[in-house]
Order: C-alpha cells, then structure tokens, then sequence
C-alpha cells in the first residue's frame, strides 16, 4: 500500500480560539434536538420480535387442537437448570386420540430457574414446547412465576403443524398398517 | 385599581412589587430545572420526562396530553420530592455552616434580582421608563457586588461539609469564581465607558444601557453586540463560569468530585443550591439581555418606542408594559436555552484548563479589548 505523506498544517489563530469548532458543534447538537427520538416508550410501543427469538417457553397445541406433549421427559432431562418438571399420565382409552396413549397430567416450567436456552425446544420428538415472542415474565411470588400445565398452553396457543404425525398413525392402523 | 395601588404606603408598594417579581422568578426556576431536562432529553434524541399526570387535569383532551407530554407534572413531582424526602444531616459536619450555606446560597440570588429592569413603558410625555424594582444609579455595579457574594456559600458548603470532595470543590469554587470575575467586569468596561457620553450625568444603570441602545439611526439602535462582539463573548464565557455551567462547572465536577460542595447535602437543601444556581442563570442572561441584546428592544434597530406606535399602545402604560416584560423574558428564556444548549456541546475542561483560559487568555483578552475601545471612544467622542 502507498504510503501517502499527509502535510500537518499548524492551527490557524481562528482555529486556536476554539470559536468556529463549538460553533460547529451547537450545529451538531441543534440537528439532534431536531431529529425525531430515537425511544421506543415501551409499555405502549413493543419492539419487533425478530424471528427465532428465545422467549418464554410455552406448551402448544395442533391445529384440530390436540395437545401435542406426550409427556416422554425428554425435556425435563435436557433441561440444564432443571426447571421443567413433568407428572406423565395416560389418555383415557375412550378418548379420539388414544392412540397417542400418553399425555402429561402436571407440567410445570419453574421460571425463576429457566435459562432461555431452548433446549427442551430443540429436544423435543412432538414439536409441542416452543419459546415464543413473550419476553417480561413478572409476579409477586416464588409460586406465580411456575407455569403450570394449563398456563403453558395458555401462552401456547396453537401453532401450524407440518407432519399431522399422529393422525397418519390413525389412518394407517385403521388400513390394517402396524402403525408403529 | 391603579389609584388603590398608588395611595399605598411606599413600603407596601414596594413589598407587592417584590412578592410579584418572586412569583415570576420562582416558577421560572423550576420551569428552568424541568427545561434542563427535556432538552437534555432531546439534545441525547430521547422524548425526555413525559409520564407524570394530574387526573383531572390530563384528561383536558388535547392540552392536558400536551402538557404531559412536555412534563409540567414531573416540576411539581420533583418540587414535592425534594421538599418532603428525609433530610439527613451527616454526623462529621460543622451543622452550623452546614445550614448556613444553602441560605446564604438564595440571599445574593435573588437580592440582585432588585436592580435588573425588566420592563419599560411610555409615560405622557413619551419618554419610555424603564420597570425595576429599584432602578438605581450603580446598577450593574450592584449585581456585580452582591451575585459575586455567592461563592461564599459554596466555600462555606465545601468547607462545613468536613470531607475531601466538598472541600476541593469549595476550593475550586472560590478560584473560579474570582478568576472570571475579573474579565468580566473588565469587558463590560468599554461599553459604560460609550454609554457615558461627555456631558451627560455618568450612570452604570442598565436602563441606562438600553435607553443608548434604542436611538434612532444606523449606530443608535445597534445593539451591543454587533458594536462590542469581543466584550459580549468575553463577558458571555466568564457567564458561563460565574454560574458554574457546563464546560465550567469546576464546584460540582461530578465527573471527578462525586457532588464537588455539595456532596454531603440532600432534599431541600440541596434543593436550595439548585434553586440559587438557576436564579443566578436567570439574572445573568438578563444582564446580557440588558447590555448586549438590546433589552426590551423588540429587535436591533426597532426600539420599544417604534413598536408601541405600529401597534397603537403608546397610551396604554399598563398592556405596554405587559408587551415590553414579554419580549424581555423571551430573550431571557432563550438565553436560559443557550446555556442548555452548550452544556450537551461543549464538553467541560480540566480545572487546570480552566484557570489558564481565565488568567492567560480572558484577562489578557479583555483588558486589550478595554484599551482598543477606550482609545476609540477617546477618538470618537472627544
């Protein structure tokens, strides 16, 4: 690369009054008291939620609103602060989706001890805990910052589903195909 | 009512006249800590305090959102805070002068408030008089004497507060305050020196001052400023020092002094400091007002005379009078905004920075300046 002699020229006396620099510099700072703010006031204007953002965990639903845990614990063993803890329970045999033969009775996401890492997210073979756009968890208690079952799906809601895997099951056990 | 006023007792008259100057300039001060704020606010591109409300108030609906938005409410939630928070008095202080500072802080603040016109007005004759509580012949020699009176509770804070921080922000205080007191008196030299013509009876009052400025002529209603450009930035820089603000607030210096003098106060107390400082403020941008922009002059070269003809109120002392304050306190209130202004531009100096622009650039700068006009004048007038 060139090296290009820069010639150091000495400050002129208009120079060394300061004077034309502050002059300069109140131009700056009017510009800025003129600009429009930069604040986003918060409780009334939210941030956009870039997509794959980490927030809370939250339990989901399939589109024909079937709950899609089905209580393997994989979760709860990934769990690196041991947050998630989950009570398995069986479908009842005369329920449509009995075949699913198992779904969570208790699940409870401690969020005091959660890490937002997205683990259970990641581990999960159902596609059911996802961490979603919220991101202010608060309460008064020790108590009401556990997420219990029904609160996880509260927050859940239903997301779209791309495989239907369990109603494939159906429909190929009721074509005389081991569904397994 | 103006006849009730005026078979008064002088000593009445002169109360009222002062309780109704306080009750401009107090508002005017918290008004002042509030604009500090918000243009800090939206120099640094934030919407700066704006959540404060009064129900009934805010529910106005477009002027009650306006004043929440601009933070009026966030004046009277600072002014409660500050006066009912715990005052805590630390143990190692001498509570004597401890107490004493802050009180000796407001006494030259608003004493010098008395001999700044504020206003002016038309009598029958048409010579315009000029409103003030008391418009004296020693004017500005006056404010010099008695603002310059208030770095004694700056020491005496830095001093009774008994710990290293106060201590050298006192000390510094007291250099500072001494060093610029000089150029500026030194700059406003030359403009009495053109003020006081030969045969005329000699004045340093600053009705005075505005009355040259409002002359009829090219060189009549010239204001100071475009006559003395040097007298101005000198007095308008050793201002800045004088009131201790930003790029020279050596007393305070947060950045290095925790607090500078008052590092050991709290609640109201320090509440008075702020309120002195604001007060000094307001009183020296209206002694600039007053010498170098013209005073109630409503702009160079029109002089309130002119403007009470073009909008027929030269018969009219009272709304005349009302019109003359207005323009005064606007150019005041802009001044208050110049100082806000540089504070977020011009970042402060080093107390060694300080004391070498003041002793060998200032005085050197406005004595010159002083022999120039002088020579001048002697030419001109003679």
């Amino acid at each position: 690369m060139a090296v290009i002699p820069l010639e150091r020229k000495p400050l002129t006396l208009i120079e060394r009054t300061y004077v034309p620099q502050i002059v300069a510099g109140l131009k700056t700072t009017l510009t800025h008291l003129l600009r429009p703010k930069e604040t986003l006031e918060y409780p009334e204007q939210r941030p956009a939620i870039p997509a794959g953002y980490r927030g809370v965990p939250t339990l989901v639903k399939d589109p024909h609103g079937r709950e899609k845990c089905v209580s393997c614990q994989l979760c709860e063993f990934v769990c690196p602060p041991k947050a998630i803890r989950i009570t398995p329970g069986e479908i009842a045999p005369g329920a449509p989706t009995s075949h699913v033969e198992k779904a969570p009775q208790e699940f409870e996401i401690d969020m005091l001890r959660c890490i937002y890492c997205g683990m259970c997210q990641e581990v999960c073979p159902e596609e059911a805990i996802f961490l979603q756009n919220q991101f202010s968890m608060t309460g008064y208690t020790r108590e009401e910052m556990v997420n219990n079952k029904a609160r996880l799906y509260e927050l859940g809601g239903t997301l779209p589903d791309q495989h239907h895997k369990w109603d494939k099951k159906k429909t190929a056990e009721e074509h005389g195909n081991d569904r397994h | 009512m103006v006849e009730f006023y005026l078979q008064l007792h002088p000593v009445i008259q002169g109360l009222l006249k002062g309780l109704a100057v306080i009750l401009v300039i107090f508002p005017i001060g918290g008004a002042c800590s509030m604009a500090e704020r918000k243009v800090s606010a939206w120099i640094q591109g934030r919407p700066g305090p704006n959540r404060a409300s009064v129900p009934w108030i805010s529910w106005i609906p477009f002027l009650g959102t306006f004043l929440q938005r601009l933070g009026i409410f966030h004046v009277m939630a600072d002014g409660g805070k500050m006066l009912f928070k715990e005052d805590a008095l630390p143990g190692h202080v001498n509570k004597f002068y401890f107490i004493l500072a802050p009180i000796v802080a407001m006494i030259p603040a608003l004493t010098t408030v008395t001999t700044v016109p504020f206003g002016a007005y038309l009598d029958e004759a048409g010579r315009v008089i000029p409103l003030a509580l008391a418009n004296v012949d020693i004017g500005l020699l006056a404010i010099f004497a008695v603002s310059s009176l208030g770095v004694y509770s700056l020491i005496l804070a830095g001093w009774a507060s008994n710990s290293k921080y106060p201590f050298l922000g006192g000390v510094r205080a007291s250099a500072q305050l001494i060093s610029y007191e000089l150029s500026m008196t030194l700059s406003v030299v030359p403009l009495f020196l053109w003020v006081n013509e030969p045969g005329r009876e000699a004045t340093l009052g600053l009705g005075r001052v505005v009355e040259f400025q409002s002359q009829p002529g090219f060189m009549g209603g010239m204001w100071f400023l475009f006559i003395m450009p040097v007298s101005a930035f000198i007095f308008l820089t050793s201002l800045f020092a004088e009131t201790n603000r930003q790029p020279f607030d050596m007393p305070e210096s947060e950045s290095d002094l925790v607090g500078g003098f008052h590092t050991e106060y709290g609640a109201f107390k320090w509440g008075l400091f702020f309120v002195a400082e604001y007060a000094h403020m307001v009183i020296g941008s209206a002694v600039f007002t007053l010498l170098f922009l013209g005073g109630w002059n409503p702009l160079p070269w029109v002089s309130l005379a002119d403007m009470a003809t073009w909008v027929h109120l030269a018969d009219q002392p009272i709304l005349l009078g009302v019109l003359s304050i207005g323009i005064f306190l606007g150019k005041v209130l802009a001044m208050i905004f110049f100082f806000m202004w540089v504070r977020w531009t011009v970042p402060r100096f080093r107390y060694d920075q300080v004391m070498e622009i003041g002793w060998k650039k200032l005085l050197p700068l406005a004595i010159a300046n002083l022999l120039a006009y002088a020579i001048g004048i002697a030419i001109i007038q003679k």
